[in-house]
């Protein structure tokens, strides 16, 4: 697993307080791992802050899973 | 009881007799205060009175930039997050409708509305992170009635009664609550220009037969303020003598 994405799954177990095993790439944020509207947002400024990127609202709405976060992060970082 | 010992809090506008008034009360239930407004002197003045647990930080809130970053200044000053957010800030531009100035509209809507919504914006990032915080904003009477002649300012005011209703609902689940007062007419600066005949006039419209005193408001900033209004979000207060009862 990349840097990048043990630090997102990091930045998700300890936020939305859930299970680390649980984490999995294709896991929703909403569906199966208890998030609301706003710790979607508040995930996205906290991965803004770990990462150093900038994911603009409407990236931001596309990112539904933990793969679609760690997808997006690497592609800003490689670019 | 209102106990806020511990407590940080950022009161906008703070060199006038309204934001002293509240600063003052916060201070006197053990908040450490940031005290702003664009009157410098004026605010180390209040300052000064006030003793320790007090930082001043001016900006005007006019510039969309200064507004932005204010709340991160004054996290900086006190060393700690900011707990409790007053934006008291505000400004009237008076006149009838089809006599007023486009900039007369467009400044107050930027001070009394827009500037408030960046500062909950900015001082949000950490309340969500820390989960609790309360924002407490300062309306008018006239958001809920309107008054001729202050089309703009009623405007703005019954914006921030929006913003605050919907702000509120955004952040429940994070124990941030969010709420506005309306004040009556209370003895300022502001209320110190209006015409003897019409202060008669409003003083009649006051079942409890007086101006406001800043200490009136200050005191319903300081229970919204404290750990006691936990279960009070959303809401309208009204202090206003009994003038108008919405």
């Amino acid at each position: 697993m990349s840097e990048i994405a043990d630090k997102v799954k990091k930045i998700v177990v300890e936020h939305l307080g859930v299970e680390e095993s649980k984490v999995t790439p294709d896991a929703s944020f909403i569906d199966d791992l208890g998030a609301d509207s706003l710790d979607t947002v508040e995930l996205v400024m906290a991965f803004e802050e770990a990462f150093s990127v900038e994911i603009p609202e409407d990236a931001a709405e596309k990112i539904a899973t933990v793969k679609d976060a760690i997808d997006y992060i690497e592609k800003q970082k490689a670019a | 009881m209102f106990n806020l010992q511990g407590k940080t809090a950022l009161v906008t506008g703070a060199s006038g007799g309204l934001g002293a008034a509240i600063a003052r009360a916060l201070h006197a239930q053990g908040a450490e205060l940031v005290l702003s407004g664009t009157r410098e002197p004026a605010l180390a003045e209040v300052a000064a009175s006030l003793g320790e647990r007090v930082h001043v930080c001016a900006a005007n809130l006019s510039s969309g930039e200064e507004a932005d970053a204010l709340v991160g200044k004054a996290e900086a000053l006190l060393g700690k997050p900011l707990d409790i957010l007053v934006n008291n800030a505000g400004l009237t531009r008076d006149g009838l409708i089809i006599r007023m100035k486009d900039e007369d509209w467009s400044q107050v809507m930027t001070v009394d509305l827009e500037s408030p919504f960046r500062l909950c914006r900015a001082a949000l990032k950490g309340m969500l992170r820390r989960r609790g915080g309360r924002i407490i904003n300062i309306a008018s009477i006239v958001g809920v009635t309107g008054n001729g002649g202050q089309a703009n300012y009623s405007a703005a005011k019954a914006g921030m009664i929006g913003m605050t209703k919907s702000l509120a609902q955004e952040v429940g689940s994070r124990g941030v609550t969010v709420n506005v007062i309306a004040p009556g007419f209370v003895e300022t600066a502001m209320t110190a220009v209006l015409p003897d005949a019409q202060r008669d006039k409003l003083l009649g419209s006051i079942p409890l037969g007086r101006m406001g005193k800043p200490e009136d408001i200050a005191a319903a900033v300081v229970y919204l303020a404290s750990e006691e209004a936990g279960w009070v979000t959303g809401m309208t207060m009204n202090v206003n003598g009994g003038m108008a009862m919405p």
